[in-house]
C-alpha cells in the first residue's frame, strides 16, 4: 500500500539526495510536492496542511546545523518519517483484556468497510493466541449477515451466536446482551460483536449502535475502516466518534494499491490508534498495524521488519534447526531441503506479497504485482515428482527418469533440466557459503524471482538501496512480459 | 449550491476574488473527492469568471467535466446482458437487486446470475433479494467456477428470453491480477452465447482517488461502459465519480441512496452537481 505515495516521496527525496547543499527553496519544492503526494493519496486536507507545515519548520531548523548537502536530505528524511510514525499512532497497541473475562470487543463502520470478514480474520488471530472467541451475529440488516458470518466462523474454527435469522428480523440488540450471557456461562474469554454497516449520518442506525455498546459495554469498540476511503473519512470518522464512539482503528483491503491517505487522517483527527490491519481476502491475512513499518513504507524504505517476522513464523524452529545442523556437518543442500523451504515459502504467504516489502519495492512494483505465484507451485511439482533417492542425489537423473518426472510434473523434460541444472548452480553456491546462511540469489532466480530479490537480501540493510529496474526471468514468456511492464 | 453560492456572493462586484476565498474553494473541491489535479484544472478554469453570471460559470465547468457518452442502459439486444463489477464492499449484490428491481418496474423481464461464489454467503444474499423483489436468480453449486455459472446464466437467459440478464461478480482488488483475469474469462465465456450490452462498474461514493485507478483497470480488463455510483446517501459527495467521468470518459448511469430496493435512480446531473458543492 502507499506505493505511489512512496514512489513519490521517493522521487522528491533522491532529486534532493543529488544536490550538494539545500537551499530554503529547495525545502519549499520537497514540501509542495509531499502536499501534492499526499492529497492525491486522500490524506484529509486539513492533515495535509499541517504535516507540511511541521515539516518545513522542523526542516528550517535542523537544516543550519548540519554541514553537508547529503546529511541534510537524510535529516528531512527522518524528520519527515518521525512525523509520519508520530501521526499514524506512535507505538503499536493491543487489545486490552478484560479483568473478569469475556473481553468484548464491537466491531463498528459504514457499510462494506469489511466488518464480518474482519470478525472471522479478529476471531481467528486470537483463537490462535490461545484464547476462546465467539463470534456473534448483530447485523440482522444486510441480507444473510447471519449466514456470512456463520460460513467465516465454521472456517476458522469460532462458534457463532446468531439466535435470529437477520434480513431485517430480530433486535441486535437482544443479541448482544444475550451473547454476553451465553458466554459467561459457556466461558468464552472473548466475545467479537459484528455489527450492521451504518452511515455516520445515520441517526437512526447511529443510536442502535449505541443502544448495543451500552449493553455490552465492550472493552475495545473497533472502527473498521476500508483504507479506500477518501476525503470522506473525515467526515465520517467524526460522525462515529461523537456517536457510537471507538477506541481504535482497523484498515481493511490494505492489499489495493495507493491508499493510506485515510490511515494518516483518522490517526491524526481522532487521536485514535490504528490497532489492526487487514490485507487479503484470505482470514489469515490479518496483522497488528505497526505504525513505524507503515511510515518506512510510505518513505519506500521496505517492511523488512514484518518480513523477518513471517519468515520466523512459517520456519518452524525444528526444519530450520535440522537445516543448521547439516550444513554444520557439512551435508550437502539437497532437493529434499529446495523442498522444503519452498513449502515454507508458501505457507509465508504470496510471493507478490513478500516481494512487496522489500526496501525500494515501490519501484519495481510492476513486477512484483505481476509476479507468476505458480512458478512456485510448477517447481514443487517437479521436485515432488521425483524419487528420495533422486531428490538426495541429482545425479542419478538420466533421460528416462527426467522424462518420467515431467510426465509426472505435467511439464517439459525441459523445465526438469532446468531446475536440475539451476540446483545444482545453487548446490555450489551453498558449499561456498556454508556458514552464511539464507537462500543463495541463484535458488531464488530458479523459482522465478528477479535477481537482487532472493533470501539472501531479505537480512536487515541500508535501507535506501536503489531497486534493481528490470529483471531477467529464465523464462522467455515471463521475460517478455517483464520487458514489456 | 453551499460553497459556490457563498464564494460567487463574494465575486459580486469585484474583478477577482481574493487569495483567501480561491483556498477556501479548493478546499471545498477537495473535500468532495476531486483529487488534485481535476481541482486545479476547474479553479484555473475560474480564474476568469467575475461578476454576477459566475454561478452559472461555475456550473459550466463542472459539466464540462462530464462525459457526452448516453446514459440510459442499453437495450439493443433482444437479451441484454449487464456484467456487474467491482472491488470488494462497494455494493454490487445490493445494485444489481436494485437495478434489476428498476429494470422490472419499468416493464422488462429480469434474471439475476449470482457469479460471487467467492464470498461467503454472496450467494444467498442474491437469492434473498431475489425473493424479495420477485426476480428469478441462476447460482451454481457452492465455490462453483464463476465463468461456468455465468456461462449457465447465459444460456439459461437465452432460452427463457428475458430482456435482461444481470451477473453479479465477487469483489476483487483491482490490482490482482489473476482475479481481474478471472473477470475477463467471465465475459469472454457469456459472449459465446450472448452479446455484452454493458459493463457496469461500482464505485462506493466514499472511495477516494483510488477509485480512478480502480476505473482505469476495470476497463482494461472488461471495458466498462458506466458507473453505479452506491452510498450517496452518506456525508460522501462523490466526486471521484466526476474525476472518472472527467478522465476516462465514463459516464455514470445510476446512483444507489439506500439501502431499500427502491433507493436507486437514473444519474441526474444536476443533483450530483449541486451534491458535490454543497456543504
Amino acid at each position: 500500500m502507499f506505493d505511489s505515495l512512496s514512489a513519490k516521496l521517493t522521487g522528491a527525496f533522491s532529486s534532493l539526495r543529488s544536490r550538494g547543499k539545500i537551499s530554503t527553496s529547495d525545502i519549499e519544492n520537497t514540501c509542495a510536492d509531499i502536499r501534492s503526494a499526499l492529497l492525491e493519496s486522500d490524506v484529509a486536507l486539513s492533515v495535509v496542511d499541517s504535516f507540511i507545515n511541521v515539516i518545513r519548520e522542523k526542516s528550517l531548523t535542523a537544516l543550519p546545523n548540519i554541514q553537508s548537502g547529503t546529511n541534510q536530505a537524510q535529516a528531512i528524511f527522518e524528520i519527515v518519517n518521525t512525523e509520519l510514525v508520530e501521526i499514524l499512532g506512535g507505538a503499536a497497541r493491543r487489545i486490552r483484556f478484560a479483568k473478569n473475562p469475556p473481553t468484548v470487543i464491537m466491531l463498528a463502520g459504514l457499510q462494506g468497510a469489511g466488518k464480518t470478514t474482519l470478525a472471522g480474520k479478529l476471531a481467528k488471530f486470537y483463537l490462535d493466541q490461545g484464547n476462546t472467541p465467539l463470534l456473534v451475529a448483530s447485523d440482522l440488516q444486510r441480507p444473510n449477515a447471519v449466514t456470512q458470518l456463520q460460513v467465516v466462523g465454521d472456517s476458522v474454527g469460532v462458534p457463532v451466536f446468531a439466535p435470529e435469522p437477520g434480513n431485517g428480523v430480530g433486535d441486535p440488540v437482544k443479541v448482544a446482551e444475550q451473547a454476553l450471557i451465553f458466554a459467561k456461562s459457556k466461558l468464552y474469554n472473548m466475545v467479537i460483536v459484528d455489527t450492521a454497516g451504518r452511515l455516520g449520518v445515520d441517526e437512526e442506525l447511529m443510536k442502535q449502535a449505541i443502544k448495543i455498546r451500552d449493553a455490552v459495554k465492550p472493552d475495545e469498540i473497533l472502527f473498521v475502516v476500508d483504507s479506500m476511503i477518501g476525503q470522506d473519512a473525515v467526515r465520517t470518522a467524526k460522525a462515529f466518534e461523537d456517536g457510537v464512539g471507538f477506541d481504535g482503528v482497523v484498515l481493511t483491503k490494505l492489499d489495493g494499491d495507493a491508499r493510506g491517505g485515510a490511515a494518516l487522517s483518522i490517526a491524526k483527527l481522532t487521536g485514535r490508534p490504528i490497532m489492526f490491519s487487514s490485507n487479503g481476502e484470505k482470514l489469515t491475512d490479518f496483522d497488528i498495524f505497526y505504525p513505524e513499518r507503515m511510515a518506512s513504507r510510505i518513505l519506500g524504505m521496505g517492511d523488512v521488519a514484518t518480513l523477518a517476522e513471517q519468515a520466523k513464523k512459517a520456519l518452524d524452529g525444528q526444519s530450520t534447526a535440522k537445516l543448521e545442523e547439516k550444513f554444520a556437518r557439512g551435508d550437502d543442500f539437497t532437493l529434499e531441503d529446495f523442498l522444503e523451504q519452498l513449502e515454507a515459502m508458501s505457507k509465508m504467504g504470496s510471493m507478490s506479497k513478500l516481494l512487496g516489502m522489500l526496501p525500494g519495492a515501490g519501484a519495481m512494483k510492476k513486477q512484483i504485482e505481476n509476479f507468476d505465484e505458480s512458478e512456485i507451485v510448477r517447481t514443487k511439482s517437479i521436485v515432488q515428482s521425483m524419487t528420495p533417492l533422486e531428490r538426495r542425489d541429482p545425479k542419478v537423473l538420466n533421460g528416462s527418469r527426467r522424462a518420467r518426472i515431467a510426465i509426472g510434473a505435467g511439464r517439459k523434460v525441459q523445465d526438469v533440466n532446468s531446475l536440475v541444472d539451476k540446483f545444482a548452480a545453487a548446490q555450489k553456491m551453498m558449499r561456498q557459503m556454508r556458514k552464511g546462511g539464507g537462500m543463495p540469489p541463484a535458488m531464488a532466480q530458479s523459482m522465478g524471482m528477479p535477481p537482487g530479490m532472493g533470501a539472501g537480501q531479505m537480512a536487515p540493510q541500508k535501507a535506501q538501496q536503489p531497486a534493481k529496474k528490470k529483471s531477467k526471468s529464465g523464462n522467455p514468456a515471463k521475460r517478455a512480459a517483464e520487458e514489456r511492464g | 449550491m453551499g460553497i459556490f453560492s457563498k464564494f460567487v456572493a463574494k465575486l459580486k462586484g469585484q474583478s477577482t476574488a481574493d487569495p483567501l476565498d480561491w483556498k477556501e474553494l479548493e478546499a471545498e473541491l477537495l473535500a468532495a473527492d476531486l483529487g488534485p489535479s481535476l481541482t486545479a484544472e476547474i479553479l484555473k478554469n475560474a480564474k476568469d469568471l467575475k461578476g454576477d453570471d459566475a454561478a452559472a460559470s461555475l456550473t459550466q465547468i463542472l459539466k464540462s467535466h462530464l462525459s457526452n457518452k448516453p446514459r440510459a442502459l442499453s437495450a439493443a439486444n433482444p437479451v441484454n446482458v449487464v456484467l456487474v463489477v467491482g472491488v470488494n464492499g462497494t455494493g454490487k449484490t445490493t445494485s444489481v437487486a436494485k437495478l434489476a428491481n428498476h429494470l422490472k418496474s419499468s416493464g422488462y423481464s429480469v434474471a439475476m446470475a449470482a457469479a460471487d461464489t467467492f464470498r461467503a454467503a454472496a450467494v444467498d444474499q442474491l437469492q434473498t433479494w431475489g425473493q424479495r423483489i420477485g426476480a428469478a436468480v441462476i447460482a451454481g453449486k457452492d465455490g462453483a467456477e464463476p465463468a461456468s455459472v455465468a456461462f449457465d446464466a447465459a444460456i439459461s437467459a437465452k432460452d427463457s428470453g428475458v430482456n435482461y440478464l444481470l451477473i453479479d461478480t465477487a469483489g476483487r482488488l483491482h490490482n490482482k491480477r489473476d482475479l481481474m483475469a478471472e473477470l475477463g474469462k467471465v465475459r469472454r465465456v457469456v459472449e459465446k452465447t450472448l452479446p455484452i450490452s454493458e459493463v457496469l462498474l461500482v464505485i462506493d461514493a466514499t472511495t477516494g482517488q483510488n477509485g480512478i485507478a480502480q476505473a482505469k483497470i476495470f476497463t482494461e480488463a472488461v471495458d466498462v461502459t458506466g458507473l453505479i455510483v452506491t452510498k450517496l446517501d452518506g456525508s460522501a459527495r462523490g466526486g471521484v465519480a466526476l474525476a472518472i467521468e472527467s478522465a476516462l470518459d465514463i459516464p455514470i448511469k445510476f446512483i444507489g441512496n439506500g439501502e431499500g430496493e427502491r433507493d436507486f435512480a437514473l444519474f441526474d446531473s444536476g443533483a450530483y452537481l449541486a451534491g458535490l458543492t454543497s456543504d
